[in-house]
């Protein structure tokens, strides 16, 4: 393999890593808040990307995905205050079939809404064919994109949970739900404000991935598990851990379509999961003691 | 005998409405309802797993593609490249070899559709068996993501490759023939014979998990949905019973898989696909969980329904309100909003009060 090709896979696994680690983001942070698994994850990935495409006829690019990350934030509000807010202590079994109930009617109603065509926004600086030349390979502009957004999404929810008071308070939520109660801090606001959060950063990502991986309504489930993988395999709740995770998964993928046929892509990915939870279900940066506490 | 009483009333509405679409001359029916009937067959077995052992499988699909591509692939895929090789002639030797012809009229030889049924089975049961035994040790989210990968893994696997027919799937599959001149195939003039295989084949079903729920190990089951802690605590042998379920669960629908694909003479990757695990998991939901009955008639109605197309391109998303509908407002099925369980133990009272007096005297 010549130099060029490498980084043309690496710089291509590295763009799919950085989407992989926001998705994966985005499970940790409604996890550590109240132990779901949101498996409609996915789904906020699409209608950012759907909603921003439908909205650029009508306002320039950047408020089109400012409006459609507003957007997917208040559908994130409405389906916690819909559909989990009110259960008081719902077991994980319910939970699991309740949010993959919310994942199948989010799919479907995208799919009467905007029909079954790929759609995806233009490239926000240049065309498909201009590239940017690094040490002989050529690299999309729209890469750069996606890895700057993805990390400043990073840089800006470690100063949120570390810096400010409403992150404090996620925190303090994740860590003891009991103890935050006592400590005056409104839980259930807690809640609603982590899938707002979540949707909010997946919405962010589906934007700018949508010009380099277009955009269809049946997207989401295939991030979902991209992403869960990538939870897992950095052990969950732990989201700088997710970050490594997802560019270690996007390179790993990105190398094995020169080796395997391309329809066994995703499969690679299930496969790894697999393995992860049956090896080391505390994932592979957590730690073997902490993970004799918890139940998998 | 007085065991399989209960099955009285279902054997009656099951040869009546074959009578009244005979009289009312709307047979067309019955195909439907063959169909329905196989897919039960995969939803009984999930809820055993589900509902009375409660360990969710969002991979069942997966087990009823196993069983379906498997027949079918080896009843369709010609042999006759491979003649003169030893196993050729050891499977030819053994009776397991049939001829046919493809739709050119040319010669085939393939495996006989028993021995094809034979081998999805026992290969379903094995990929269950070895699936189970790591991730059966999972609960919760990692469970429901292990299963759904499997389930994503095996659909991959039959969109990819050329022997299992990519997107296209495969068809032509030969008719299943059975002892006594009946024969598995979506032909017209068999299409009562079939109504009463699939509907045979679901009611011993049932026979086989009422017994198996209300045996030993049945209790065993339930008190692992309990707490599996406490089951252990008290001797049983989680692990084991947790993958033997899972495994029958999984026969089931290879079974389900094997006899549906020779009545629709083929099958497509959308039979593997996860919309299909999701379905068969609300249905079972929808029955109230750990309900067999409830199952039951919710698999046949709803699978009925679907399969008339009266939910038009809603379909899936009818399924997703169902399962939202139900976890949010009925966890315990849509029978117990009828309160039906009061009938029935009101019944049960008024015969224990009947019965005690003389068993104690």
């Amino acid at each position: 393999m010549t130099l060029e090709l490498f980084i043309q896979y690496f710089f291509a696994g590295i763009t799919y890593g950085s989407i992989y680690a926001i998705v994966a983001i985005g499970f940790n942070i409604i996890y550590n808040t109240t132990g779901i698994i949101n498996f409609a994850q996915g789904e906020f990935v699409m209608l950012g990307g759907m909603i921003s495409i439908s909205l650029l006829p009508i306002m320039p690019l950047p408020l089109a995905i400012a409006a459609a990350v507003a957007l997917t934030m208040l559908y994130g509000a409405l389906l916690e205050i819909c559909f989990i807010r009110w259960l008081d202590n719902p077991g994980v079994l319910r939970m699991v079939i309740i949010t993959i109930g919310l994942s199948i009617l989010t799919r479907e109603a995208a799919l009467h809404v905007w029909d079954e065509s790929i759609r995806s926004l233009p490239y926000f600086v240049g065309n498909e064919i201009s590239t940017v030349n690094v040490l002989g390979a050529r690299v999309s502009p729209q890469v750069f994109w996606v890895i700057g957004a993805c990390g400043l999404m990073v840089a800006f929810l470690s100063i949120f949970f570390q810096g400010t008071s409403v992150g404090r308070q996620m925190r303090a939520c994740a860590a003891n739900r009991k103890a935050a109660v006592l400590c005056g801090i409104n839980t259930r606001d807690m809640v609603t404000f982590s899938f707002v959060l979540s949707a909010g950063i997946g919405a962010l990502a589906g934007c700018v991935m949508s010009p380099i991986t277009s955009t269809a309504y049946d997207n989401g489930t295939g991030l979902a598990i991209k992403g869960f993988t990538v939870a897992i395999l950095g052990g969950l709740g732990n989201s700088a851990a997710a970050v490594a995770a997802g560019l270690l998964l996007g390179i790993i993928e990105a190398f094995s379509v020169s080796v395997l046929p391309l329809a066994f892509q995703d499969a690679i990915a299930i496969a790894i999961l697999l393995i992860i939870l049956f090896v080391r279900p505390h994932g592979l940066f957590g730690s073997g003691t902490a993970a004799g506490l918890k139940e998998f | 005998m007085r065991r399989l009483l209960f099955l009285l009333p279902l054997v009656i509405l099951v040869v009546g409405v074959q009578v009244l679409t005979d009289w009312t001359d709307t047979r067309y029916y019955l195909t439907q309802l063959t169909m329905a009937a196989y897919y039960s067959l995969l939803i009984i077995g999930l809820c055993a797993l589900m509902g009375y052992t409660g360990q969710i499988s969002l991979g069942h699909a997966g087990f009823f593609a196993i069983g379906g591509y498997l027949s079918a692939a080896l009843t369709t895929r010609n042999l006759a490249f491979f003649q003169d090789q030893a196993f050729f002639r050891l499977l030819e030797g053994a009776g397991i070899l049939a001829t046919g012809q493809d739709i050119y009229g040319a010669e085939l030889v393939v495996v006989a559709p028993w021995a094809a049924c034979l081998v999805a089975i026992i290969a379903a049961a094995l990929i269950a068996w070895l699936l189970g035994i790591p991730v059966l040790k999972l609960k919760g989210h990692y469970l429901a993501m292990a299963t759904l990968g499997f389930g994503i893994i095996i659909y991959r696997i039959a969109l990819a490759s050329e022997y299992f027919g990519e997107a296209d799937g495969i068809s032509e599959v030969p008719p299943f023939l059975l002892p006594f001149g009946l024969e598995v195939s979506g032909s017209f003039a068999v299409r009562e014979a079939n109504y009463y295989i699939a509907w045979g084949l679901l009611i011993m079903g049932l026979i086989l998990l009422r017994n198996l729920i209300d045996s030993r190990v049945g209790r065993a089951l339930r008190s692992i949905h309990g707490s599996e802690d406490a089951a252990g605590a008290m001797g049983v042998d989680t692990a084991r019973c947790k993958l033997q379920v899972f495994v029958l669960s999984a026969v089931f629908a290879a079974v389900a898989g094997v006899f549906l694909t020779h009545y629709n003479g083929g099958i497509g990757p959308s039979e593997a696909g996860v919309m299909k695990s999701v379905r068969y998991v609300a249905i079972v939901a929808v029955g109230g969980m750990a309900h067999l009955w409830g199952a039951l008639v919710m698999g046949v109605v709803l699978n009925f329904l679907s399969l008339r197309g009266v939910f038009g391109s809603y379909d899936d998303a009818v399924f997703g309100l169902i399962l939202i509908g139900i976890m949010l407002f009925a966890p315990n099925g849509v029978l117990s909003l009828l309160n039906f369980s009061g009938v029935l133990d009101f019944f049960r009272r008024r015969r224990r009060r009947v019965k005690e007096p003389g068993g104690l005297r």
